[in-house]
């Protein structure tokens, strides 16, 4: 077993662990335990109810905003790029909001939505990132994933603030990411939006070795370049957009995660995507752990945990990129 | 004919002028051709060209007898080795991580990497003499080491044809001549050759072959001293220049500076 999946498997044990075992109620481990085993013992419907949906939705959905890290990381060549930094994110919060406030339908509508505002926003930042010449530069592409991301947030709040639809007033603190609205319908329509575009980027996982390269150089080994582009940005914006849907913006997840597991397992993405799923995952089942017991009984979004600890690992890649 | 451009013609958007204007190009095994001429006079675009990169405005390129549109990319990264003139540094990537991605287009999405691949690698690696830095991270190579393990990535797509872009720019005396030394050997047993670079000297020593481009178009082409002729030179480089043969046969170009004997007054 390599040094980076056993280091894997003790990050998502922990997490996993401690997601279950920390919360409002203090329950001890055997109370977990039984509560997980035993549909008829008093904790049960605190575990089975309440902690198990909450920390396997911010398992996959942590996992998911990863990955998409890694594979827009590779794909733009830049290792500051992260759903939330390239208003990917902002733009899916766009257009869950506007699905919710002119009420477009079921909670499995809002993520189409979603999906709809996180496509125009990566047309968008391309577009825009261009502007300096053909080639894509690092800088120009955050400025523009920035500016596009304040401009949907913006556009979000007026909807928020101007809306009749009474579940929108929580919507602010939904901005900031939060997975307390966790339930197992939410991490059921989260599960059938997600599997298949993580499974599209998994496959194109090859490709994206290759345009690390640059996109002629991955041309010539192989790499059908407009396909995987195609493919990274639909998927990753479906995601995004999913994510987004269940547990409003959460930021930096992306950035972190795939910068510390390549330094462990290297760059090759057909064994690092799915390792950085897996630690994206615990990353935010520790997030949300911490968010939702720092300020007991009050709970923090967990948004502002992973800008926490997303902000300092930004600096320090920033550094590693501009030098 | 393994790889094969007919009556070329690239403009690329915006621009009044072809980039490429007619030309026409054959690459054959065993044989190195090398493309020389002026900056701008189109050879990283004949290049590209060839390796379906750039959209042809008329002309048609052939690999292997089929037009280059029938080919995947994948298809043609198996017939078709490319040394390119710039790329991202990977910086966690070993050397060994690097020549296997040589294998990608024999190996599929999701294809293990197998017996006959790991083989491709060592075979490369010893071939281009880099099988010693296979643990090393790429980015503490020196330039010259590095280039010769992107011909060894290109080895391990067992190609029948490399193509490089200007090898060796930036590359001291003994790197170039390692790097041409090694093209030139690789080509000897059997492998179709096709070099882009600024190096007359060089190009005329080692290669089988010279297409001289000016303005997008075929000045010249033929053997080294067929091509290599001092009215020639000078004309299409617009300096003077003095063509002496080597030792070996091969013309070697001098330019000349103001006040020596053959320099024209008027320039």
């Amino acid at each position: 077993m390599s040094r980076a999946t056993g280091w894997t498997i003790l990050i998502v044990g922990v997490a996993l662990a401690g997601g279950l075992l920390v919360g409002s109620t203090s329950l001890s481990p055997s109370e977990v335990w039984a509560g997980l085993r035993d549909a008829s013992s008093p904790s049960a419907s605190i575990v089975r109810d309440l902690r198990l949906p909450r920390v396997l939705l911010a398992f996959a959905v942590g996992g998911s905003l990863a990955v998409c890290g890694a594979s827009l990381q590779a794909l733009v060549r830049n290792p500051l790029a992260d759903p939330y930094l390239l208003g990917l994110s902002g733009g899916a919060g766009f257009g869950a909001v506007t699905a919710m406030a002119f009420d477009f339908g079921t909670a499995w509508a809002v993520p189409i939505a979603a999906f709809v505002g996180a496509l125009a926003s990566v047309a968008l930042v391309y577009q825009l990132s261009l502007v300096s010449g053909r080639r894509l530069d690092p800088r120009v592409l955050l400025l523009a994933g920035v500016i596009v991301g304040s401009f949907a947030s913006a556009m979000m709040t007026a909807i928020i603030t101007l809306s009749p639809v009474a579940q929108l007033r929580n919507a602010f603190l939904w901005l900031l990411g939060g997975l307390s609205g966790a339930s197992w319908q939410a991490l059921t329509i989260f599960s059938a939006y997600a599997v298949l575009p993580l499974l599209a980027l998994l496959y194109q996982a090859r490709a994206l070795d290759l345009l690390a390269l640059g996109e002629e150089p991955a041309q010539v080994l192989g790499a059908e370049l407009e396909r995987t582009k195609r493919i990274v940005y639909l998927a990753t914006s479906l995601l995004t957009a999913a994510s987004v849907s269940v547990c409003g913006i959460i930021g930096f997840v992306g950035l972190a995660v795939p910068h510390a597991v390549r330094r462990l397992r290297g760059p090759m993405h057909l064994g690092l995507l799915p390792l950085v799923f897996l630690v994206g995952g615990a990353f935010l089942v520790l997030a949300d752990t911490l968010a939702r017991t720092i300020v007991r009984p009050l709970e923090l979004p967990v948004g502002v945990v992973t800008a926490l600890v997303g902000v300092p690992a930004f600096t320090v890649l920033l550094r590693k990129t501009l030098r | 004919m393994i790889l094969e451009g007919r009556h070329l013609r690239v403009r690329y958007a915006g621009s009044r002028e072809n980039a490429l204007d007619g030309v026409s190009i054959g690459v054959e095994p065993a044989r190195l051709t090398a493309v020389v001429g002026p900056n701008g006079s189109g050879k990283t675009t004949l290049l590209r060209a060839l390796l379906g990169l750039v959209p042809l405005t008329e002309g048609e390129v052939f690999i292997d007898g089929r037009t280059i549109a029938h080919w995947s990319r994948a298809a043609l990264a198996r017939v078709v080795g490319v040394v390119p003139q710039r790329e991202e540094v990977v910086e966690e990537m070993t050397v060994d991580h690097a020549v296997l991605l040589g294998r990608y287009s024999r190996l599929g999405a999701l294809g293990p990497v197998g017996v006959a691949d790991r083989l491709a690698v060592d075979d490369a690696l010893a071939r281009c003499d880099v099988a010693q830095f296979r643990t090393r991270a790429v980015q503490t190579l020196s330039g010259g080491e590095w280039q010769r393990v992107r011909v060894a990535r290109a080895l391990a797509q067992e190609p029948q044809v490399l193509v490089l872009d200007e090898p060796t720019a930036a590359l001291d005396i003994r790197h170039e001549m390692e790097v041409f030394e090694l093209v030139r050997h690789l080509v000897h047993q059997g492998l179709a050759g096709l070099v882009v670079t600024h190096h007359l000297n060089l190009a005329a020593r080692f290669a089988d072959h010279i297409v001289l481009l000016d303005h997008g178009r075929v000045k010249a082409e033929g053997a080294p001293d067929a091509v290599f002729r001092a009215d020639l030179v000078t004309d299409v480089f617009e300096w003077p220049v003095a063509v002496h043969p080597w030792k070996d046969g091969s013309p070697q170009i001098i330019p000349l500076r103001p006040g020596e004997p053959d320099f024209p007054v008027a320039l």
